[in-house]
C-alpha cells in the first residue's frame, strides 16, 4: 500500500499543489524590503559607526593622549602624538585614525577613560578617494562637533548597563 | 483593407496591398513587443511579490517604464564579439530566435477571422516554427566558442528536441478531437466544452512541456547559471542579447497562447462572462498562463539533467502514447470521430 501511497501522490502532483498553494499565498503578505535611503531601520545607541572625537561643554577637547586607545587598537589604525600645551595640561598634537585599516570594533572607545573618542551614528561617510578616509584631529574633532547631541545621547542611554 | 488604402490613399493596387501587409504585420508586432516588455515587468513583480519583496519601483509609476529603461540600456551598450567566435553564424543566431518568435504568430487567431494567415496546417507550422528554434540556439552556442555557450547549447538542443515529442502526441489527441489542423477551427470545436476538461491531462502535460520548449524554469538548465554561466547566450551582450531575450520572452507568449487555442478554447469566453470581447479573452488567458510560468519559476527548484531527460522520455512520452490511443479508442467506440 504503502507503492501505492507513493504513486498516487506523484501522480496527483500533491506536492507541487502544496508548495505552489505556499507561494501563492506568499505573495500576500507584505512587503519586508526597506527603501534605505528613504526608510532606515532603528539603530542601536551602542551602533558603532564613523568616529569622533568630542569636547567638553566649555569647548576643551576631552582627549588627554593616554594613548590607550592606540595602545588597544587590534587594527593599528590609531597613531597619536602628544606634548604638553602651553598651560601645562598634556594633549596631543596629532590624533589619526586610518579608516581603511579600523575594524569597527569600539575598543578604542571602550579603553578611553574621559568619553574622549567614541563611535557614532553616522554610518554614510563613503568617499570617493582613499586619502579622504585617513582622518586628522580636524576631521574627528568636527566629526564631534556635528555628531554632540546624538553622542551624548547615546553615552547617555547605555550608561546604565555599564 | 488594401482595397481600402488604394481607394482613400490614391495608391496603386499592389502598393496597397504592400502596405496593407507591413500595417497588418505591426498591428501585431508592435502590442507583442510592448507585451513581452510588459511580460518582463510582471515576472520581476512577481517574483518580488512571492519572496517578499517589492520588485521595480523606481522608474516611472511603480516602475511601470523599467523595462524600457533596461531595453535603453542593451541598445546603447556595446556589442561583443569574441575574437574565437564565428562572427556570420554568431550575430545570425539571435536573429534567428528573434525571427521566429516573431513569424509564428502569424497564424495566431485572435478572434474570429482576426488572423493574419489563415492556413489550413496551423497547428503543423505552429510545430515546424518552435521546433526550428532549435536551430538559433545550437548555432549560438556553437558559434560563440565558448565551453560554457556549446554545453548550453546541445542542452538545450537536446531538451527541446526530447520534449517536442511529447508536445506532438498532445497535439494529436487535440487534433482527433477537432478534425482539423486549422487554429481557428480548433478554437471553434470549444465552442461548448474546452478541451481542458475531457483533455485534463494532456493540457498539464502540454504546459508542462512548454515550459521545457521554451527553456523555462524548473527546465532553465541550458542557462543554469550555477554551472553553465549563461548557457547558450554566455557571449552575447548588448542588443544581441536582448534578441534572445525577446525570442524567449516572445516563444513562451507563443506557448502560452498555444496552451490557450488548443485547451482554454482561445477567443472563447470565460463561463459567465460573455460579455468580455473575443480578442480579449485570448489575452486574459495568455495573461494568466504567463502567470503561471512566473508562478512555476517562483515556486520550483531547478531540474537535475537526468531527471529532466527522464520526465520527458520515461513519463511524458508513454503517459502521451497511452493518452493519444485511448482517445482515438474512446472516439472510434462511441464513434465521435469528427468528420
Amino acid at each position: 500500500m504503502a507503492w501505492l501511497d507513493r504513486t498516487a501522490r506523484g501522480l496527483f502532483m500533491t506536492e507541487l499543489v502544496k508548495g505552489f498553494a505556499l507561494t501563492f499565498s506568499y505573495m500576500f503578505k507584505p512587503r519586508v524590503t526597506l527603501n534605505y535611503p528613504y526608510e532606515r531601520s532603528p539603530l542601536s545607541p551602542r551602533f558603532r559607526g564613523e568616529h569622533a572625537l568630542r569636547r567638553y561643554p566649555n569647548g576643551e577637547e576631552r582627549c588627554i593622549a593616554c594613548k590607550l586607545c592606540e595602545a588597544v587598537c587590534p587594527a593599528l589604525a590609531i597613531t597619536i602624538e602628544a606634548e604638553p600645551r602651553e598651560d601645562g595640561s598634556r594633549r596631543t598634537t596629532r590624533y589619526d585614525i586610518d579608516m581603511t585599516k579600523c575594524i569597527y570594533c569600539g575598543l578604542c572607545q571602550e579603553a578611553c577613560p574621559v568619553d574622549a573618542i567614541v563611535e557614532g551614528p553616522n554610518l554614510e561617510f563613503a568617499t570617493e578617494t582613499r586619502e579622504e578616509l585617513f582622518y586628522n584631529k580636524e576631521k574627528l574633532l568636527a566629526n564631534g562637533d556635528r555628531w554632540e547631541p546624538l553622542l551624548a545621547a547615546n553615552i547617555a542611554a547605555d550608561a546604565p548597563y555599564r | 483593407m488594401a482595397d481600402f488604402l488604394a481607394l482613400h490613399l490614391g495608391l496603386p493596387l499592389t502598393w496597397a496591398t504592400l502596405v496593407a501587409i507591413i500595417l497588418k504585420i505591426l498591428v501585431i508586432t508592435v502590442p507583442l513587443l510592448i507585451a513581452m516588455a510588459m511580460m518582463t515587468y510582471m515576472e520581476r513583480k512577481v517574483l518580488a511579490a512571492i519572496q517578499l519583496r517589492q520588485g521595480p519601483i523606481l522608474v516611472g509609476p511603480f516602475g511601470l517604464l523599467q523595462p524600457f529603461a533596461d531595453g535603453l540600456k542593451l541598445m546603447t551598450k556595446e556589442t561583443i564579439i569574441p575574437a574565437g567566435a564565428n562572427r556570420a553564424v554568431f550575430l545570425v543566431a539571435p536573429m534567428i530566435t528573434f525571427i521566429l518568435a516573431l513569424v509564428a504568430w502569424a497564424v495566431i487567431p485572435f478572434g474570429e477571422g482576426l488572423v493574419l494567415s489563415d492556413i489550413n496546417v496551423g497547428v503543423l507550422y505552429l510545430f515546424a516554427i518552435s521546433s526550428l528554434g532549435v536551430y538559433g540556439i545550437i548555432m549560438s552556442g556553437w558559434a560563440s566558442n565558448s565551453k560554457y555557450a556549446f554545453l548550453g547549447g546541445l542542452r538545450s538542443a537536446a531538451q527541446m528536441v526530447s520534449y517536442e515529442v511529447s508536445i506532438g502526441f498532445v497535439i494529436i489527441t487535440v487534433l482527433l478531437c477537432v478534425g482539423s489542423l486549422n487554429l481557428s477551427d480548433i478554437v471553434r470545436a470549444q465552442t461548448h466544452l474546452w478541451f481542458c476538461i475531457p483533455l485534463f491531462p494532456m493540457f498539464v502535460v502540454f504546459f508542462i512541456s512548454a515550459l521545457a520548449e521554451t527553456n523555462r524554469a524548473p527546465f532553465d538548465l541550458p542557462e543554469g547559471e550555477s554551472e553553465l554561466v549563461g548557457g547558450f547566450h554566455t557571449e552575447y551582450s548588448a542588443m544581441t542579447f536582448a534578441l534572445f531575450f525577446l525570442g524567449e520572452y516572445i516563444s513562451m507568449l507563443l506557448m502560452s497562447g498555444m496552451t490557450s487555442i488548443l485547451f482554454l478554447g482561445g477567443w472563447q469566453p470565460f463561463p459567465l462572462l460573455g460579455f468580455i470581447p473575443g480578442p480579449l479573452n485570448l489575452i486574459i488567458k495568455i495573461c494568466l498562463l504567463m502567470f503561471v510560468f512566473i508562478w512555476v519559476r517562483g515556486t520550483l527548484p531547478r531540474y537535475r539533467y537526468d531527471q529532466l531527460m527522464r520526465l520527458g522520455w520515461k513519463v511524458f512520452l508513454p503517459f502521451s502514447l497511452v493518452w493519444v490511443i485511448l482517445t482515438s479508442g474512446f472516439l472510434v467506440y462511441f464513434d465521435k470521430l469528427p468528420h
